[in-house]
Order: C-alpha cells, then sequence, then structure tokens
C-alpha cells in the first residue's frame, strides 16, 4: 500500500509568469533592463519617431508628384520651389525614362527594358542549382547574343543604335555582368598562376595582380580612354564602352584573383596530397577537388567585391559614358530641375540597393548550403 | 559533395566559355564602327563616306549640351553640330552626339574618335599650336566672373578682398582666380569643391562670400536662385574665354566649313534673314549678298565643298545666330552683351562678308 494517494485530479496547468516570457519579458530584458538602457530606448525611440515621421512628411505627405507645363512649353517647378518640406518626386515622373535609358531614341526604350528584364531573368536561372551544368552556357549565349542584337539593333527591322546613344541602368547592367564574368574565369587562371611552381607563368601573374592593385580604377579608365586611343593607328576606333570594359575587367580579375588565392591557400594541404595520391592529373585535381572547396571558402569575400564593383562600374562617368548615376547626374543639369538632386538620389540608391541586396542576400543563402556540413 | 563538384566545374566552364566566345559575339553587330582601318586623308570625305557626323559635345552643361527628357540632344553647341550636319547632308538628325568630359575631349578629337568638338572649349595659344587643333572662330565669348550676394553690398571685385571664394577644381577657374589675386595684390581664401551642386550649397549657406565661374555658368546658377535678385554678378570679367568649335590640324576644309557656318548665322541675322522668312527671302529679297548667303546666285556652297542651298537649308532648319541664342541661352538667363553682332553697342560678333 502507498503512502502516496493519487490526487484526485491534476491541477490546472498554470501559463508561466508574463514577466518571464512573450513579448513583454523581451522587451523588458532587452530593451528596459535597467534604467541605463530605459534611457537609452527612450531617447532612440523618440529619434526614431522624429525623423522617421519627418521623412513620411517629406516624401510622402507634402510631396508634389508632377508639375504643370510653364507659359514656355519647359516645366514649371516653382510648386516645388515653394514647398521646402516635401519632396519633388516631379522630377522623376518626368526624368525617369531618361535616367533608366539615357539618351536612347526615346521611341525605342522597350529595347533597353527589355534588355533590363533579361539581365535580371539570366541572374535568376543562374542563380538556380538546376540551371548548373551544361544548359547554363547556351542560355548564357543566347541571353547575351538577344541583349547586343536588342541594344545595337541593324537587324529583324530594329534601327541602329550607335554604341553613345546607350545609357542608364542597361549600361550598368552589361559593365556588371560583363565584367564580372570576364574577371572570374581570369581571376581563377591568376590565382592558379600565382601558386604555380612554373617561375615564368607566376612571376606574370604576380606582375599582373600587382601592377593592377597598385593603381586606383580611375587611372586605369583613363588609361582606357586617353593613352589607349592615341597609341591605335589613326582612323582605327575602339568602341568607348568596349575600353571602359576591358579596363573594369582587368582591375576586377586581379581583385577577386587574391579572393580565390585566398581560399586556394586556406585549402588543408592533405586535400592536395589526396587528389595527387590518387593519380589526378593537375587540371583534374584543381577542378575536381581545390577549386570547389576553395571557392566555397571565399564565397563572402567574393560577393563583397561583386557588389563593390556593382557599384564601381559608376566612375565610367569620368570618361563621358551614361551609366545609370551619369544619367541620374545629367537629368538635373536642366535649370529647371536644379536642387532636386536629393529625389534622384535616393531613387537611384533604392536601385542600387535592390540589385546589391538580391546578390548579398542571394550569397547567404549559398554559403549556408554548401557550408551545412561544417555546422555543428 | 559531388553534384556540388559538378556545378562548380561546370560554372567555371561556363565563365571559361564565355570569356572565348564573348568577344566575337560584342563585336558583330557594330557595322559602323571603325568603318575603314585606313585613315581617311580628309576628315570632310570620311564623314561623307560615313554618311554621319560624330561630333564631340559635353557630357552635360545647361543651355550648350544636354539631353532633354526624352534623350535627345539640345543646346547651343548641339546646334552647331546640327547646322555641320544640316551643310552637308541636310538632315539636322545626322549627327552622332558623343559626351566627353573635360579630360578626354582633346583625346578624343586628337585620335579620330570625334570629327569635331562643339564643347564650350576655350581658343587658348598652346591648344591651337601644341595640341594640333584648329580652332574655327568664336561662336560665344565668355570670361570668368563672381557672383555675391546682394546684402554684402560689393560693387566690384576688387572689394573682394579678404573674402571667401568658391571654385571647383580642375579647370582653368582656379588658376584664373589665383592668378587675378595675385596680379592685382587681393587677399581671398578659395574654398575648393568639387561638384558644382555643392559649391552651390555651400554658397548659398554662407560658406563662402562668393562663387566664381564663368559668366555663364555664373547667369545659369543665378537664374534658378528662389530669388534671383537677391544675387548680383559682378561687372568685372577676370579671364577672356573665347569658345568656339574646333577641329584637327590639317582639316582645312572642314575649318572653313565650320568657320563659313558661324559667319553665315551671322549675317543671316545682320540681314534680318530667320527660319520664318527664309523661304520668302530665298524667292525675292534683292540684296546681293542675301542672295549670295543663301545660295540663290552665286557659287559659294559649292566652293566650300557642300550644296548651294547649304545656308538657306541650316537657316530654315535651325534659325539664324540670334534664334539659337534665344532658343537655348536665354532660357538659362544669359543676356547677349558681347555676342550681340558688332552693330550693337559692345558686340564682339562680326562676320566676313559672304562673296
Amino acid at each position: 500500500m502507498s503512502d502516496i494517494a493519487a490526487p484526485a485530479a491534476l491541477p490546472a496547468s498554470r501559463q508561466p509568469p508574463v514577466r518571464m516570457t512573450g513579448p513583454l519579458a523581451w522587451l523588458r530584458e532587452n530593451l528596459f533592463s535597467s534604467w541605463w538602457s530605459t534611457a537609452v530606448t527612450l531617447a532612440l525611440a523618440y529619434l526614431l519617431i522624429r525623423y522617421a515621421l519627418g521623412f513620411v512628411d517629406w516624401a510622402f505627405v507634402n510631396a508634389i508628384w508632377s508639375v504643370p507645363t510653364g507659359a514656355n512649353g519647359l516645366p514649371d517647378t516653382s510648386s516645388c520651389r515653394n514647398n521646402p518640406g516635401g519632396a519633388c518626386w516631379a522630377v522623376i515622373t518626368e526624368k525617369h525614362r531618361f535616367i533608366l535609358f539615357g539618351t536612347y531614341p526615346f521611341d525605342e526604350h522597350w529595347r533597353p527594358m527589355l534588355v533590363c528584364a533579361l539581365f535580371v531573368g539570366l541572374y535568376i536561372v543562374s542563380a538556380m542549382r538546376r540551371f548548373w551544368n551544361w544548359r547554363i552556357v547556351p542560355i548564357w549565349l543566347v541571353t547575351l547574343s538577344l541583349i547586343g542584337v536588342l541594344m545595337w539593333g541593324g537587324v529583324f527591322g530594329l534601327t541602329y543604335v550607335p554604341q553613345e546613344r546607350w545609357g542608364g541602368l542597361p549600361i550598368t547592367l552589361i559593365l556588371a555582368t560583363f565584367g564580372l564574368a570576364f574577371a572570374f574565369p581570369l581571376a581563377i587562371l591568376v590565382a592558379l598562376g600565382r601558386r604555380s611552381k612554373l617561375p615564368a607563368i607566376k612571376a606574370i601573374c604576380v606582375l599582373y595582380v600587382e601592377l593592377i592593385r597598385g593603381v586606383p580604377l580611375i587611372s586605369l579608365l583613363f588609361m582606357a580612354s586617353v593613352m589607349f586611343p592615341l597609341f591605335l593607328p589613326e582612323g582605327m576606333n575602339i568602341d568607348k564602352l568596349l575600353r571602359a570594359q576591358i579596363a573594369i575587367i582587368l582591375f576586377a580579375g586581379a581583385y577577386l584573383a587574391e579572393v580565390v588565392r585566398g581560399g586556394l591557400q586556406a585549402l588543408p594541404k592533405g586535400q592536395y596530397e589526396a587528389a595527387d595520391a590518387l593519380g589526378l592529373s593537375y587540371w583534374k585535381k584543381t577542378l575536381l577537388i581545390v577549386l570547389p572547396q576553395a571557392l566555397r571558402l571565399v564565397i563572402p569575400p567574393l560577393v563583397n567585391t561583386f557588389i563593390g564593383f556593382f557599384k564601381d562600374t559608376s566612375l565610367v562617368l569620368i570618361i563621358g559614358i551614361f551609366d545609370l548615376l551619369t544619367a541620374g547626374k545629367t537629368a538635373i543639369i536642366e535649370p529647371q530641375w536644379q536642387g532636386f538632386g536629393v529625389e534622384v538620389y535616393v531613387v537611384l540608391g533604392i536601385i542600387y540597393f535592390i540589385f546589391c541586396f538580391a546578390m548579398s542576400k542571394y550569397s547567404a543563402g549559398l554559403e549556408a548550403e554548401f557550408n551545412r556540413h561544417r555546422r555543428r | 559533395m559531388q553534384p556540388i563538384l559538378r556545378h562548380l566545374t561546370a560554372a567555371t566552364a561556363v565563365a571559361l566559355g564565355l570569356a572565348t566566345a564573348l568577344p566575337a559575339a560584342a563585336q558583330a553587330p557594330a557595322p559602323a564602327q571603325a568603318p575603314a582601318a585606313a585613315a581617311p586623308a580628309n576628315t570632310l570625305d570620311a564623314i561623307r563616306a560615313r554618311g554621319t557626323l560624330i561630333c564631340g559635345v559635353n557630357t552635360g552643361l545647361a543651355g550648350f549640351a544636354l539631353p532633354d527628357s526624352q534623350g535627345v540632344w539640345r543646346g547651343f553647341d548641339v546646334d552647331y553640330c546640327r547646322a555641320v550636319a544640316i551643310a552637308l547632308f541636310n538632315d539636322a538628325n545626322r549627327v552622332r552626339f558623343v559626351p566627353t568630359t573635360a579630360q578626354v575631349r582633346f583625346t578624343a578629337l586628337q585620335s579620330g574618335e570625334v570629327d569635331m568638338l562643339s564643347r564650350n572649349t576655350t581658343w587658348t595659344f598652346s591648344r591651337d599650336t601644341s595640341l594640333g587643333f584648329d580652332f574655327t572662330g568664336i561662336n560665344f565669348y565668355d570670361g570668368q566672373g563672381f557672383m555675391v550676394k546682394r546684402s554684402l553690398g560689393v560693387q566690384n571685385a576688387r572689394q573682394l578682398d579678404g573674402a571667401t571664394i568658391c571654385v571647383q577644381p580642375g579647370t582653368t577657374t582656379e588658376q584664373n582666380l589665383a592668378d587675378w589675386a595675385r596680379g592685382n595684390r587681393i587677399n581671398i581664401r578659395p574654398v575648393v569643391i568639387e561638384r558644382l551642386e555643392d559649391n552651390i550649397a555651400a554658397y548659398n549657406a554662407g560658406r563662402c562670400d562668393a562663387y566664381t565661374t564663368d559668366v555663364s555658368g555664373l547667369a545659369a546658377i543665378r537664374a534658378v536662385q528662389s530669388n534671383p535678385n537677391d544675387h548680383v554678378i559682378l561687372p568685372d570679367v577676370i579671364s577672356k574665354e573665347p569658345l568656339g568649335p574646333l577641329v584637327r590640324h590639317g582639316d582645312q576644309r572642314f575649318a572653313d566649313l565650320l568657320r563659313w557656318i558661324h559667319f553665315g548665322l551671322l549675317t543671316a541675322e545682320e540681314f534680318g534673314i530667320t527660319s520664318q522668312n527664309v523661304q520668302q527671302a530665298l524667292a525675292n529679297d534683292p540684296r546681293p549678298e542675301v542672295q549670295r548667303l543663301l545660295g540663290r546666285t552665286g557659287d559659294l556652297g559649292r566652293m566650300l565643298g557642300v550644296d548651294n542651298a547649304w545656308m538657306a537649308n541650316i537657316i530654315r532648319g535651325l534659325g539664324n545666330y540670334a534664334e539659337i541664342f534665344d532658343r537655348n541661352l536665354t532660357p538659362i538667363g544669359l543676356q547677349r552683351g558681347r555676342n550681340a553682332l558688332w552693330t550693337q553697342p559692345g558686340g564682339l560678333q562680326y562676320s566676313p562678308p559672304f562673296r
């Protein structure tokens, strides 16, 4: 017989104390744990709300979305000028097509628009693991040829558009995409070359990386656009965009090479030895054992460099190419739109942010997936 | 592990494949690029063979060269390019505009990337001689000046002793300011700010007492201030900035064409020929010089190697000098000033006779 009598009924289960779990507890623990924390929270909340409200007022409540056409046929921006407390989004309404597509013929804007869509589609397809096989090669070749045909025209009844009329977002995407697509394989070769045992190859790769890294991108662009044409025979011209593109590829290649080399260095020696022990040739060893592991290690710095270069393409403004940023800057030179730079820069910032943030999120996902086996 | 390997190798292979395949693809659809490897001895012939003029312009300067909201180039310098296209092809659209920055403009012309520059470029000794260019005339007389707030009470530039002056770096503007201050024993404190917008913001915030750049630029800035009358452009002009189109040394016939287009525009203004009445003048203006200008009598066009109706076409399409000026520069607040015809007081624009 047991002393312990079974209770007649289980006691009603009680909620944990509200002060220990739940949102209130979280607030208490993280924001109001001490008088000092409370003070900081209150001060920051005050500032945040105040400036957020100020921004909402500026960007939405007091904003002017369009302006009438004045007597001289030009937009009359006086209503914007008399409204210092609000944004003048009319500048975007008026200029958005110029900012996005630059001096591309107005009636043909559907072509660069389609090109941007193709680029985004290409990025999405390339990001899908399903397409990481031979199929990606024709996809890239077809898409890029299509982009070339759309931009240049001259065939299939499309009017020919010379390169100097291209502008805006397509230029930025072209420079960034081609730049990184060419620089990345170049970088891998150079990184391998720097670790090569053949002295000539090693010297060339070291020289390339150190020379290119030793000068700023601006000076390379200047060299490509100012000095290089003087070396060519008279009457021969290489497209200005192509020259800038090559400068960007060379520059990005040197930086990416060092990133890739970091990955190669980080790989334990045992991996190389194991591959040698299996009797793999140099290229098999590199392609099957070394690079897959090394590249996986350097995803964060690679993406860091990619994002950096996406934005660095805006430096082509100094050689007179109308990329997205230059087109935005040019849009606010017209006297009636001078002084509305903030609105234009906010929009440009959002566009750049979308692309860079997408890259960053995608790489974070990739990194997590590739390094799953390392997580403990 | 295995799939990842395959994927990464595939990705690398793609990239490597692209590296070899793409330059060909990128080059293929560029028919009009680099038409002939052989250097055409004569730019004019090259332009004719190509069927388009390639004109170097500013990347964006209000009133002189700026793409509008639809991406169409407009401005004073742009109209000069269009005038050449009309003279050669009777089509204002057979011209490609290559935007050039201050740093690359001369190389672009030297290397043949552009046929001519119409890019508010100052005619100086060294540019005309050692850089190997030929300036074809002065279509705009500019000069560096100062803008101050009216409340400062400054009447002329010599009273700026001890003032802080905002200036953009890189151009001759900064050098002119230093030279002028030293020459006049005036003590100024320059504040060098890269971007125009930041300069204006600094000036408006009272960071500088004055802002200096070419008078044409000052007028454009003053015109968009919330109250233009609060700002004065001082009468002193501390430098000469004669602007005009230029071509390479050795392109004499092309230079002749540019030079006489400018003179033709001036002569048209002098004789009162406008885009409105050119048709009428062509038919029944009794003045011999007008008849020669418009190509009704004489062979002036053919002497230049263009159609005899060249000036009539240009005036019909773009107007005379006054109309080009009014359309582009008056809206940004510029007065004719020294760019008035020589028949006006203070005017310097003077054309040799058409005969």
